[in-house]
């Protein structure tokens, strides 16, 4: 039973901390983290609540193989209702936080009301106590993580924390663990920073938090599993060489890179901030930009990126505490605060990058929101007066002054900090938001890659490439290759990924396994380590219950059908260039098909037999 | 032949198997926190070192052990720690110049390094080979290797 079979409830309120123990009827049903999670928030708070009310409640989550041996096995889960997108908000991060939070001996820690002035939770094994964080109020997320391990004079306590931007409210605010590895999307930093709670901060040192069910088993299960993705191109020798950066010039040359806020589909600046390019030598101070990979907890892949910028660059040049080496630009980071707004300047990309970590906002919707204020300026509807500074397209001075203005909540950073949505429509031109649900599109165009589209579409928690990677079949012929227009199978191809993708986010193990690993190679680790019957199709089963659960929280806040669409630009205006010339997503195509192969309605609503069948 | 551990960062990304295999050795836990070989995470110059015993052969904390609870293993080399006879005093801990040996709260003993009897589990468990097991007298031969490649007998001859 690989559970600590211990839930931390929090009432920020009241400022109490109880332990109650988890509900092992929803584990045998949902796992653990984001299925397990939802199913608490779920049952707990009403779908109409206001993302940034004390009503709402904050889940954090790890899995069962979350502080395992397994390679990867060291995610955890941030489930809440999101401020950005008014739907379920589930935002996954690696680094070291979750396995310490599983040392302590806890699965779950439920957040709920809000603190009467800014506090963090201090978790050392099973003792839990809220501290006072006034001086941390208008800290950074570094700043924070120092002044917790020196005033508890721990350097080993893992910290996740907001920054500037989760306590101003940014609607995409992140949170931040391990200095660089986040929470990232949909604004779980924002919820944080409504309930006046500044910091997790935990120390886990028990050796009988939990045990394997069947050692043996495991350790058969998680070696083959290892030797899988070493043997693997993408998982052994891509990922961890290029990062997930190793996409950008294959994205550009198929044509499906997003440039200049959607206009285009092709960037002629891909090749300066690609892998490769992290890994010249720069002429201005002959050292490269990547330094090093690095590994999440447990992870053989170690996909992350480790860079230091050229001291000399202008964003940094007077300010020594960027030339250290920090968490670098991974691809969609790179394709947002780049190429999202015609910004090929690396350095700059970095910067902004080291910002994000810094302050706690999702790189992915900050960039794509200044991709789109870029447009509206270059239409005219934003102007300097507006803006404070010149915004054209490609103004590598325009991403840094914004970037410094979101982190710190000044000036036009506020309006940014709202999310493209939410600016677009402040200025009239609603339909410039390259957004689904409000959440931001990541580094793929739904016109060059018709599954993205479909899977943008219909993702429960906005505009996403974690919900069902449509990548995979669509460019590297993972598990099959179908051809970037193709709308035929495509449906049931992502609903499969999607119920997939719901079964490793509530594992504790990364999605980036599944680029060699398949069911086949993930239940038998899954079921080694917890007690009771977990096969493949009841693990199937699972993942499509998780994704109709998430959906009915939707239709429950308010969404419908309406909202599974894309903006007027991917469905009218055709990609420009490049050998997917001519095309616009065929989203009308294949929708009433996805909602088929769901078993949901015309309108997208679970039919009562599919809720009967799935216990939803 | 006597092996030791060699260590090499270069080869390190900062993934603890290494940690989590060396605590299921003594602990049947993966708890980081209990293991005897430490990654350590040098952020702002992007470096993960591990760091362990390294098995001195005039061993300072066998020495100061003052009920000799620190005894050799002649087939590895390793100093272990008997834990039967270890009284917990903590001297050791300050004898070692590395900080390699540590108490451990809940036993109410000293830990450190032993080689797991000639099978390290952090060698095994690690990825990237920055952690392996090899002729004690040779670590230095991976090495030696490198630059022995760099050798340009071509220019020296002509």
């Amino acid at each position: 039973m690989a559970w600590t079979k211990n839930v931390l409830r929090v009432n920020l309120t009241a400022g109490t901390c109880t332990t109650e123990p988890l509900n092992m009827t929803w584990a045998r049903e949902y796992l653990g983290q984001r299925g397990l999670a939802t199913k608490y928030l779920v049952s707990e708070i009403d779908p109409a609540v206001d993302p940034l009310s004390p009503d709402n409640k904050l889940i954090f989550a790890t899995g069962p193989l979350t502080g395992t041996m397994a390679a990867t096995g060291g995610r955890y889960s941030v489930i809440t209702k999101g401020p950005l997108t008014g739907a379920i908000a589930c935002s996954n991060s690696g680094g070291y936080f979750g396995a310490e939070l599983k040392f302590a001996g806890w699965d779950l820690l439920i957040f709920e009301g809000a603190s009467p002035k800014p506090v963090y939770l201090l978790v050392t094994d099973g003792r839990a106590e809220l501290v006072d964080a006034t001086d941390l109020w208008g800290k950074t997320v570094w700043e924070t993580e120092e002044h917790i391990k020196k005033a508890h004079l721990d350097p080993q306590i893992r910290v996740a924390a907001i920054g500037r931007a989760g306590e101003n409210r940014v609607l995409y605010a992140a949170i931040v663990n391990d200095l660089h590895r986040a929470a990232g999307r949909s604004g779980v930093g924002a919820v944080m920073g409504s309930k006046n709670l500044k910091a997790v901060a935990v120390r886990g040192t028990r050796t009988d938090a939990y045990r394997l069910a069947d050692p043996e088993a495991f350790f058969a299960a998680t070696e083959a599993g290892k030797k899988a993705l070493a043997a693997n191109g993408v998982t052994g020798q891509g990922l961890p060489a290029f990062g997930t950066q190793v996409l950008m010039n294959v994205i550009n040359e198929l044509g499906a890179l997003p440039t200049r806020n959607h206009r285009e589909v092709q960037f002629e600046g891909a090749q300066a901030i690609s892998a490769e390019a992290m890994k010249q030598k720069r002429p201005t101070d002959g050292k490269a930009n990547l330094v090093t990979n690095g590994a999440c907890f447990g992870c053989t892949i170690a996909c992350g990126r480790i860079s230091r910028m050229d001291p000399g660059h202008f964003s940094v040049k007077d300010k020594p505490r960027y030339h250290g080496a920090s968490g670098g630009v991974e691809y969609e980071a790179a394709w947002a605060l780049g190429a999202a707004n015609g910004v090929s300047d690396l350095e700059a990309l970095t910067y902004a990058n080291f910002l994000c970590n810094e302050d706690g906002f999702d790189p992915i919707s900050f960039g794509a929101t200044v991709g789109a204020a870029m447009e509206l300026y270059d239409l005219g509807v934003l102007t300097k007066e507006i803006v404070g500074f010149e915004m054209p397209f490609g103004s590598a001075e325009a991403l840094v002054k914004v970037a410094e203005l979101t982190a710190s909540g000044e000036g036009f950073g506020q309006e940014i900090g709202l999310g493209s949505k939410r600016l677009c429509a402040k200025y009239g031109r609603p339909e410039l938001s390259m957004t689904v649900k409000g959440q931001e599109f990541p580094a793929y165009d739904g016109r060059g890659l018709q599954g993205m589209g479909l899977a943008y579409a219909t993702s429960n928690r906005g505009a996403c490439h974690l919900r069902g990677y449509m990548v995979s079949p669509e460019v590297l012929g993972i598990p099959e290759k179908m051809e970037p227009q193709a709308t035929e199978g495509k449906p049931a191809m992502l609903k499969a990924f999607q119920d997939l993708t719901a079964v490793v986010d509530s594992s504790g193990l990364c999605i980036f396994t599944t680029f060699a690993w398949g069911l086949s190679d993930i239940q038998p680790q899954i079921q080694a380590a917890c007690e009771g019957d977990w096969s493949g199709d009841r693990l199937l089963t699972m993942g499509e219950r998780i994704w109709n659960l998430e959906r009915g929280f939707n239709l429950a806040a308010g969404l419908t059908c309406k909202d599974d669409n894309l903006p007027p630009r991917l469905l009218n205006e055709p990609a420009p260039t490049g050998p997917q010339k001519g095309a616009v997503s065929k989203l009308g195509e294949m929708l009433p098909e996805y909602y088929r192969v769901r078993g949901w309605t015309t309108e997208g609503v679970p039919t009562a037999e599919t809720r009967a069948r799935l216990g939803v | 032949m006597q092996k030791s551990l060699h260590l090499d960062p270069n080869k390190c990304t900062g993934c603890l198997q290494c940690e989590m295999a060396c605590s299921w050795e003594n602990y049947r836990s993966f708890t980081t926190a209990k293991s005897r070989i430490k990654v350590f995470t040098f952020h702002h110059e992007g470096r993960f070192v591990p760091y362990t015993c390294t098995q001195c052969d005039e061993a300072w904390c066998l020495i100061a052990c003052p009920v000799d609870a620190i005894r050799l293993d002649p087939v590895t080399g390793a100093k272990i720690v008997l834990e039967p006879t270890c009284v917990g005093c903590k001297v050791c801990t300050i004898a070692c110049p590395f900080g390699a040996i540590n108490y451990v709260a809940q036993t109410g003993k000293v830990q450190k390094c032993d080689l797991c009897g000639g099978l390290p589990a952090c060698a095994k468990a690690c990825p990237t080979g920055a952690i392996t097991y090899v002729d004690a007298d040779w670590t230095g031969l991976e090495k030696m290797r490198q630059w022995a490649g760099r050798t340009d007998t071509n220019a020296a001859t002509a």
